[in-house]
C-alpha cells in the first residue's frame, strides 16, 4: 500500500514500484493499511501539514502499529522525517514518534558560506552498515535530494546512511522491517530503483513466511 | 558532497522534440521519451523539456508526452512553456513532472507562484528569467527581465525580480541570458552571479554554452549550482559524460 494523504509524489513511487513487478494498492483508507503487506509512506512538503493530513485521516495510528507489526515499511523523504517524534518546522510539533528523534532544519551556512536551501540535487551516501534494503547498492553511490529538513535520530542503531550538506546528517534509516530514505529513490535511477526492488523483496518474503 | 547539476534541455513542439539531435542509435530521434532515456543513460542528473507548440491544445500533447517519459525514466523531470494556471501546474504534475517551469505567467500573475508553492510545495515552482543586459542607465551593470521568449521588455529588474520570485514561493530559479542564448559565447557569467547571491534557493544557469570550458565558468565565475544545455549536447558536440568528466578532472563536483 502507498499512503496516500494528499502529500506525496505518488504518481513517481507508484511507477518505481510498478517496475519492480508489483501494483501497488494507493489508498488513504486505515483498513487497507491494515491488511496491507508492505507500506510506503512518501512524502513531500511541510512535516506538520503532513502529521495533520495523517490524523485527520486516522491515519497516524495504523503506521505506528504496522511498524510495529514488523511487517515492512518504507518512508521516502517527508516519509522518513514524519518516523521522529518532533519536527521543527513548527515549535513542538509532534510527528509519527516510530524513531527516536527530532527533525532539524539544514544550516544555510558553512564555514561563512551560504548554502542553497532547499538541499536540492545530486550528493552520496555514505553507508556504515549492510541491510536487506541495501544489498547490491555500492557504498558512496549517489541519490537524489530535496529537503529543507532532516531527522536526527537520538539513537546511533538504524542510521545506516549518511550524507554531507553543512553537516552529516541520517540520509537511510533502517532498522528490522522499518526503512527510510531522506533521498528520493524513484528520482535516483538505476540505483535508486535498486532499493525499491530490495524493499519489494522484503515485502515477498515476509508475504511467504506468514 | 552536493554535487552541480548537467541538465539537458529539449524543445518539444507538437509533441515531438525539435532542434535536433545526433543521436545514430535512436529508432525516433524526435520521439521524447527515446531522447529523455538516452539523456539518462548518459549521466544527465535532471532533464527540462520546453514546450514550445503555440497552438492552444499543446498542452494535451504535452500530458501525454509528460506521462510517457516518467514511466521510463527516474530522474528529476521538469517541465516548461505555456503554463499559465494552476490547472496547468497540476495537470503536469500529475502526469509525472517533478518541477513546473514558470516564465511569462509569473511576471502577469505572481499568485500564480504562491498557489503552485501553497499547493505542491516550493520545490516544484521553477521561475524562468529571460534577461538581457541593460547598457544605459546609471544602474550598471544590471539587466532586465524580458518575457515571451525575450521579446518584451517589462522593465524589471532582474535581480530584484527574482529575489521576489523567491520571496512569492520559488523554490529555484532557471536563468536565461537572452544576449548569450545560441551565441556559443559562454553563459552571461556577471548576471548568473548577481542572480545566485541574491537569492538564497538554487540557480540554473541557461543561454550560451559552446564548449565545455563555459560550463566550468558557470560554476565557477557563475556561482550557478546547475546548467542548462541544449545545443551543445544536441548537436553532438560533447557527450554528457564528457563534460562530467572535463568538470569533474577541474574539481567540480559531479555525479559521474
Amino acid at each position: 500500500v502507498v499512503v496516500d494523504y494528499e502529500s506525496g509524489n505518488l504518481r513517481s513511487v507508484s511507477r518505481a514500484l510498478e517496475t519492480c513487478g508489483v501494483s501497488p494498492l494507493v489508498s488513504g483508507d486505515p483498513a487497507d493499511l491494515r491488511d496491507a503487506d508492505a507500506v510506503v509512506l512518501p512524502g513531500v512538503g511541510a512535516g506538520p501539514a503532513a502529521m495533520s493530513a495523517l490524523n485527520q485521516r486516522g491515519l497516524s495510528g495504523p503506521l505506528r502499529e504496522f511498524a510495529e507489526s514488523g511487517r515492512p515499511f518504507f518512508g521516502i523523504c517527508l516519509g522518513l522525517q514524519l518516523l521522529l517524534d518532533w519536527t521543527d518546522e513548527e515549535p513542538g510539533a509532534p510527528c509519527l514518534g516510530i524513531v527516536p528523534g527530532s527533525v532539524r532544519r539544514l544550516p544555510d551556512r558553512e564555514n561563512g558560506t551560504a548554502l542553497k536551501i532547499p538541499h536540492m540535487g545530486w550528493n552520496s551516501v555514505a553507508l556504515t552498515d549492510d541491510h536487506p534494503a541495501l544489498h547490491g547498492i555500492d557504498p558512496g553511490s549517489y541519490f537524489y535530494f530535496v529537503h529543507s529538513f532532516y531527522a536526527e535520530p537520538t539513537r546511533p542503531e538504524g542510521v545506516l546512511g549518511t550524507t554531507e550538506y553543512g553537516l552529516h546528517f541520517c540520509s537511510v534509516y533502517a532498522k528490522d522491517n522499518v526503512v527510510a530514505t531522506q533521498f528520493h529513490p524513484e528520482k535516483s535511477g538505476p540505483v535508486g530503483l535498486r532499493i525499491y526492488h530490495n524493499f519489494v523483496a522484503m515485502a515477498a518474503r515476509g508475504a511467504r513466511a506468514s | 558532497v552536493l554535487t552541480r547539476r548537467i541538465i539537458p534541455c529539449l524543445d518539444v513542439d507538437g509533441g515531438r522534440v525539435v532542434k535536433g539531435t545526433s543521436f545514430v542509435n535512436l529508432r525516433d530521434a524526435g520521439d521524447p521519451a527515446e531522447l529523455a532515456a538516452q539523456y539518462d543513460r548518459e549521466g544527465g542528473d535532471e532533464l527540462v523539456f520546453l514546450d514550445i507548440t503555440a497552438s492552444s491544445d499543446s498542452r494535451d500533447t504535452m500530458v501525454g508526452v509528460v506521462q510517457r517519459v516518467s514511466e521510463q525514466v527516474f530522474i528529476p523531470l521538469t517541465v516548461g512553456g505555456g503554463i499559465r494556471s494552476i490547472e496547468d501546474v497540476r495537470r503536469m504534475l500529475n502526469a509525472g513532472a517533478d518541477k513546473v517551469s514558470i516564465n511569462t505567467a509569473a511576471i502577469n500573475t505572481p499568485d500564480l507562484i504562491t498557489d503552485g508553492a501553497n499547493q505542491f510545495g516550493s520545490q516544484c515552482i521553477v521561475v524562468a528569467i529571460d534577461a538581457r543586459r541593460v547598457v544605459e542607465g546609471e544602474e550598471y551593470p544590471a539587466w532586465q527581465v524580458f518575457t515571451h521568449g525575450g521579446r518584451n521588455p517589462t522593465g524589471l529588474d532582474a535581480v530584484k525580480w527574482a529575489q521576489r520570485a523567491v520571496g512569492l514561493g520559488s523554490g529555484e530559479i532557471l536563468l536565461t541570458s537572452m544576449d548569450e542564448d545560441g551565441q556559443l559565447n559562454g553563459y552571461d557569467l556577471e548576471l548568473t552571479r548577481a542572480i545566485s547571491r541574491a537569492v538564497p534557493v538554487p540557480v540554473i544557469a541557461s543561454g550560451g554554452a559552446g564548449n565545455l570550458e563555459h560550463l566550468y565558468d558557470a560554476f565557477t565565475g557563475g556561482e550557478a549550482d546547475a546548467v542548462l544545455a541544449a545545443s551543445i549536447f544536441h548537436f553532438g558536440t560533447y557527450s554528457i559524460a564528457e563534460a562530467k568528466n572535463y568538470l569533474a578532472s577541474r574539481d567540480i563536483p559531479m555525479r559521474v
